[in-house]
């Protein structure tokens, strides 16, 4: 049997008057390599106060990102051996409003999703009556794009978004938005490249690529970002 | 779009060509200081001031200021409006750092010409 010690971030402000870590131990088969999430359930059966989302429990729902020992992540992907410890420190996301313990107010980082007009906006007068047609080379740039889930990994390990998170749209906002900046079937481009164009929305990036090093779906919002700036620069120029 | 009047470009995209085109020319100058001090063994008065009797080295040095200024301006900025959160505390420090970097442009332009 292996033991894992975990110390994890507890707070409800119902009745803790600050927030406090709080120490648990599991045992686990030789034989077994948990994922975080998991693991989770387990110390939920201990402590059933313990409160944190869940959903897909396969990486596709972006529910349970959380700072495990450190790092963002998703717990139901993140193997226990893959963190190459047997002391686990898990804490909310960073930067944004706890509402109980593991569980964060997202409520700005959609806002700033919803800031990008994250839908294609096509001003055709007269619409085909089946799809939108494109091309297979015009297609292959929203690849490394559409997959993001939202997850909120990237933009709570981004210090430009800790510090303005009203004002800098953060990566996986950016990473959205140049997924329709690019789109061969949007036409809102000069828009959505006016709204974009202050001091903070794309700018406030400084390219520390803190968002490539934890997005579990292995995109790179800083390229995109970078993009951005290029078509930017180019209208600029 | 969110408004900063704070800053010294016109926009986003205007902040960040001022930052990139201005640091091309303090490390220019960085450069051609570094290179007079290494192929001049011994530094006097005479070959100092001669140096700058040059009208380009003049141009030179006061580009370098504006440079200066204006990446002072727009770095302090970006400084301050992450880590000063209190808008009257933030204009102050801004106000502070803006005189400063005027004041030794100014200084620069009569150095330079004044003598």
């Amino acid at each position: 049997m292996k033991t894992y010690t975990f110390s994890i971030y507890r707070y409800n402000p119902d009745v803790d008057n600050a927030p406090h870590m709080k120490e648990y131990t599991l045992e686990v088969e030789d034989n077994q390599d948990l994922m975080v999430l998991e693991a989770l359930i387990k110390l939920k059966e201990q402590d059933p106060t313990l409160a944190f989302r869940r959903s897909c429990r396969e990486g596709v729902c972006g529910s349970d990102g959380m700072n495990i020992n450190g790092k963002n992540g998703l717990a139901c992907i993140t193997h226990l051996s893959e963190l190459k410890s047997n002391k686990i420190v898990i804490r909310p996301l960073p930067g944004l409003p706890v509402i109980r313990d593991l569980i964060v107010d997202m409520s700005q980082f959609y806002k700033q999703y919803e800031k990008i007009k994250p839908y294609l906006i096509n001003d055709d007068k007269t619409p085909p009556a089946r799809e939108r047609l494109q091309s297979p080379e015009d297609r292959a740039k929203l690849d490394g794009l559409y997959e993001c889930i939202l997850c909120a990994c990237c933009s709570t390990s981004c210090p430009s978004f800790w510090w303005n998170p009203d004002k800098f749209v953060g990566p996986a906002g950016l990473l959205h938005a140049y997924r329709f900046l690019i789109d061969s079937r949007d036409t809102a481009t000069e828009e959505r490249l006016d709204e974009l164009d202050d001091a903070f929305s794309v700018f406030r990036c400084h390219g520390i690529m803190n968002c490539v090093n934890v997005c579990p779906k292995g995109l790179n919002p800083t390229k995109a970002i970078g993009h951005i700036k290029s078509m930017l620069l180019s209208r600029a120029v | 779009m969110v408004k900063a009047a704070g800053t010294f470009g016109r926009s986003g995209s205007h902040d960040y060509i001022l930052l990139r085109a201005s640091s091309i020319i303090i490390f220019l100058f960085t450069l051609f200081m570094v290179g007079f001090f290494a192929a001049t063994a011994d530094v006097t008065y005479e070959n100092w001031s001669g140096l700058f009797a040059n009208v380009w080295m003049k141009v030179f040095t006061l580009l370098t200021l504006t440079a200066v200024l204006i990446h002072g301006w727009i770095g302090i900025w970006q400084v301050l409006t992450d880590y000063v959160k209190a808008s009257g505390v933030r204009a102050f420090i801004q106000f502070v750092f803006s005189v400063g970097l005027i004041v030794v442009w100014l200084t620069g332009l009569f150095v330079l010409w004044g003598a």
